[in-house]
């Protein structure tokens, strides 16, 4: 008998085999099919939707709350769109402290004020104890277009950001689950990308906020879209130092950890340096490195690479199985 | 200039471009001057993931070094009957808590992982960090058996001898040692007397000679007259054991080289060494791909055989109906095969759904090329 | 699977267990495999155990060494 595995749900290779295989010969039609982190309605709209099942809920650096409107809001940022409404439907275990959850509801509050959206339809269910893990969340977000991923023109020389360190949201979340003896500094990256919106008319290509499968997987699955291979330097990406020390510990590497408020550009060469400066500014996007360029001569089409520090090239697969720390 | 004197910490250091360059470009110079490729066998898994991960395979190989996979893993040479008698212990019995540590679990055998093993009512099987925890749940769980079922070379073996020792001291009668302890010196000796693979020369596993020191592989250069070298885990370390290896093959001198000085001493770890001969005795052990070694394991001593999962379970651990599915790990961990040559590579066999332990284990040399490597498998 | 990196020795308690840093991330080890560790000290921990006290003469030593060989390859 087949079951229905975790790793079915983790991002990687088996989540996307289960959508192709599963879902699109189903659900076929021409918004579906694109796959985009949103749907391109008419009339100019695009609509997302997400479900958050974080464990444990608060995590430092963000919790369930700020976590249901900053994904569904970036996923509509990447997609072209400024966000606008949002839907909020909130499947509760039996016996969850109401204190608990009116500190969620307040942490929804104060994130849709920051990303400017407004939450405008929803639905409440509560589960006998032990049918839930204390709190699920589903959002749905639409929002507005202000341009168009166009990775069809991505070409060699086109450079590609990332908008701040990486992996931490995974590693916090990963240490909030079991903390393996050890004590960290880390914090979830849990942020709102809106920042990003201005970038769609001056430049930007394309653009994927980095979650699971971090952004390893992010750049293969690009490089599954475009007609030339990617090169990244690893020496650019950019990490906290606390983060290079636990993933060290930790055997992890951190180009697969998830991050939520992180995401990576595809800037045309042309604009790439006004584009930097301009996220720079921005108080959200000041550590934003270029990391890497669309290649004509290195590697071959459908390749993402990644030139370590000591000079080798390695391919970039995207995460297969779910990322387990080393134990021993 | 003097190097900084945080040079412990500076990973830059042991892994910066231009110190990887120096480096290849010394080994390449003496490729040249030897006039023909070299073979190296990297002993231990995690050389092999330094390998990958810095993208230094292919360099080498322009260098004129060709590096084999050798059997340093130990989930991937742990038999499969070890898994077998763990599951068959915790679904027929209650109130187990089997501990064991992370890649363990994913070992897929005749009877499925013990990830995918529902246990009976009241036992559970446990990832642990480190042998300690096992006995710390054991201190917890009074009401329950807790089993440890640790798997490793002489790098963990320590720790494991000196839990075992712990919990016959505090008398805890809740704890059992399920041993899968391996010793690494004697399986290469079987992998030279066997004479089925074509080397020069060897790495010696840098946290592996911690423990035993340099003189436990002199049987290496003074018998089967083979170049070696003690190499850490940095890009740097590993391409300075390597450098090593090549100048004594190119001298035709070889010997015990020590490249990785700053935490080997040439005597190794006296008081971890005093303490498995404490505890553990050495006996012929079963390698998966190898076959029986003599004095290859290390079990109990009789005079602690009440921490003895295999005793107090009355567990079988003997060859049963082993999983027929093609998987070759057993060439691979001796250096017969490459991952990428074995018919399953990449087919039938991946990460998501592996066939042999050799995909499973960080330390596998199948699982490592999967993830790391280009090329050859994208078909 | 072993751990590359060495961390540094920031606290020692009387059981024989102490933290040791890494780049600001902590862990709990035990030091009995290595008797008289100091605080400051460098240290590779495996499985849960310090199992050796690194030299930090030598660590220079081969630092210094792959400066030699910078200044051999640019003699080419």
């Amino acid at each position: 008998m087949k079951l229905v595995s975790l790793e079915m749900g983790s991002g990687g290779r088996l989540m996307q085999d289960f959508i192709r295989e599963k879902l699109l010969p189903v659900f076929k039609n021409r918004y579906l099919g694109l796959l985009h982190d949103s749907a391109l309605l008419p009339a100019g709209l695009a609509l997302t939707t997400d479900s958050y099942t974080v464990d444990p809920i608060f995590f430092p650096g963000g919790d369930i709350g700020t976590l249901c409107v900053n994904g569904t809001v970036n996923d509509l940022v990447v997609s072209a769109a400024r966000p606008e409404y949002l839907s909020l439907a909130l499947i509760i275990e039996e016996g969850l402290e109401m204190a608990t959850l009116e500190r969620i509801l307040r942490s929804i509050k104060k994130t849709a004020v920051r990303t400017r959206v407004s939450i405008v339809t929803g639905d409440t269910k509560v589960v006998p104890r032990g049918q839930a893990d204390k709190i699920y969340i589903n959002t749905a977000g639409v929002g507005r277009l202000v341009g168009r991923p166009q990775p069809e023109k991505i070409k060699p020389g086109d450079k590609i950001l990332v908008t701040g360190p990486v992996g931490e949201h995974g590693l916090a979340i990963m240490l909030a689950r079991n903390n393996f003896r050890m004590t960290s500094r880390v914090r979830s990256d849990c942020a709102p990308l809106i920042f990003l919106l201005p970038l769609w008319k001056n430049g930007a290509l394309w653009m994927r906020d980095i979650t699971r499968g971090g952004l390893a997987t992010v750049l293969s699955e690009l490089a599954d879209k475009i007609s030339y291979p990617l090169l990244v330097e690893e020496e650019r990406i950019p990490l906290s130092r606390t983060l290079r020390g636990a993933v060290e510990i930790l055997g992890i590497d951190p180009l697969y950890l998830a991050c939520e408020g992180r995401a990576l550009l595809v800037v045309k060469e042309s604009e790439a340096n006004r584009a930097l400066k301009f996220l720079r500014n921005s108080s959200s996007g000041r550590q934003t490195t270029v990391i890497g360029e669309v290649q004509d001569k290195t590697g071959r089409k459908g390749e993402a690479l990644l030139r370590t520090s000591s000079g080798g090239l390695r391919l970039l697969e995207p995460l297969t199985s779910e990322l387990l720390p080393r134990i021993c | 200039m003097p190097p900084r004197k945080s040079s412990l910490e500076t990973l830059s250091d042991w892994r910066s471009g231009p110190t990887i360059r120096n480096l290849l470009r010394a080994i390449s110079r003496e490729t040249e001057a030897i006039n023909r490729p070299l073979r190296i066998m990297e002993v231990c898994g995690t050389h092999t993931m330094t390998l990958h991960r810095s993208g230094l395979k292919p360099l080498l190989k322009e260098a004129g070094v060709v590096m084999v996979s050798g059997p340093g893993c130990p989930v991937c040479i742990t038999p499969d009957y070890y898994h077998e008698a763990v599951i068959d212990l915790v679904t027929s019995q209650k109130n187990i808590i089997a501990t064991t540590f992370g890649d363990m679990t994913r070992v897929p055998t005749g009877r499925g992982s013990l990830q995918t093993t529902v246990p009976s009512p009241g036992s559970e099987i446990k990832i642990v960090y480190s042998p300690d925890e096992a006995l710390e749940l054991a201190g917890q769980h009074p009401e329950k058996e807790v089993m440890f079922f640790g798997a490793g070379f002489e790098t963990t073996i320590p720790a494991i001898a000196f839990t075992a020792k712990k919990a016959a001291a505090t008398g805890l009668k809740n704890f059992t040692l399920l041993a899968a302890l391996w010793l690494i010196p004697p399986a290469l000796e079987a992998i030279l007397r066997s004479g089925e693979v074509d080397i020069d020369g060897f790495i010696y596993p840098g946290h592996v000679s911690v423990i035993i020191g340099q003189q436990a592989y002199s049987f290496v250069a003074e018998k089967y007259r083979l170049p070696g070298a003690i190499a850490g885990f940095e890009p740097a370390d590993v391409l300075l054991g390597i450098l090593s290896v090549v100048r004594q093959v190119r001298a035709g001198r070889p010997e015990v080289a020590n490249e990785y000085r700053r935490a080997v001493r040439a005597e190794g770890n006296p008081g971890a060494l005093a303490l498995m001969a404490e505890m553990l005795e050495p006996y012929e052990a079963e390698w998966r791909g190898l076959g029986r070694i003599k004095n290859s394991g290390l079990r109990l001593k009789s005079e602690w055989q009440k921490l003895e999962a295999a005793r107090r379970f009355n567990l079988r651990l003997q060859p049963g109906k082993s999983l027929k599915s093609g998987c070759r790990c057993g060439e691979v961990l001796k250096g017969l095969l490459e991952p990428v040559d074995c018919p399953l590579f990449a087919r039938h066999c991946n990460p998501d759904h592996p066939q042999g332990p050799c995909m499973v284990s960080y330390e596998g040399a199948c699982l490592i090329e999967y993830k790391y490597s280009s090329g050859e498998k994208k078909k | 699977m072993c751990l590359a990196v060495p961390g540094k020795v920031v606290s020692l308690q009387d059981d024989g267990t102490g933290q040791v840093d890494y780049m600001g991330t902590t862990v709990l080890a035990n030091f009995s495999l290595l008797p008289g560790v100091k605080v400051g000290d460098w240290v590779i921990v495996h499985a849960g155990f310090a199992i050796s006290r690194l030299d930090r003469a030598e660590a220079r030593r081969t630092l210094r060494l792959f400066q030699e060989l910078e200044k051999l390859n640019s003699a080419d």
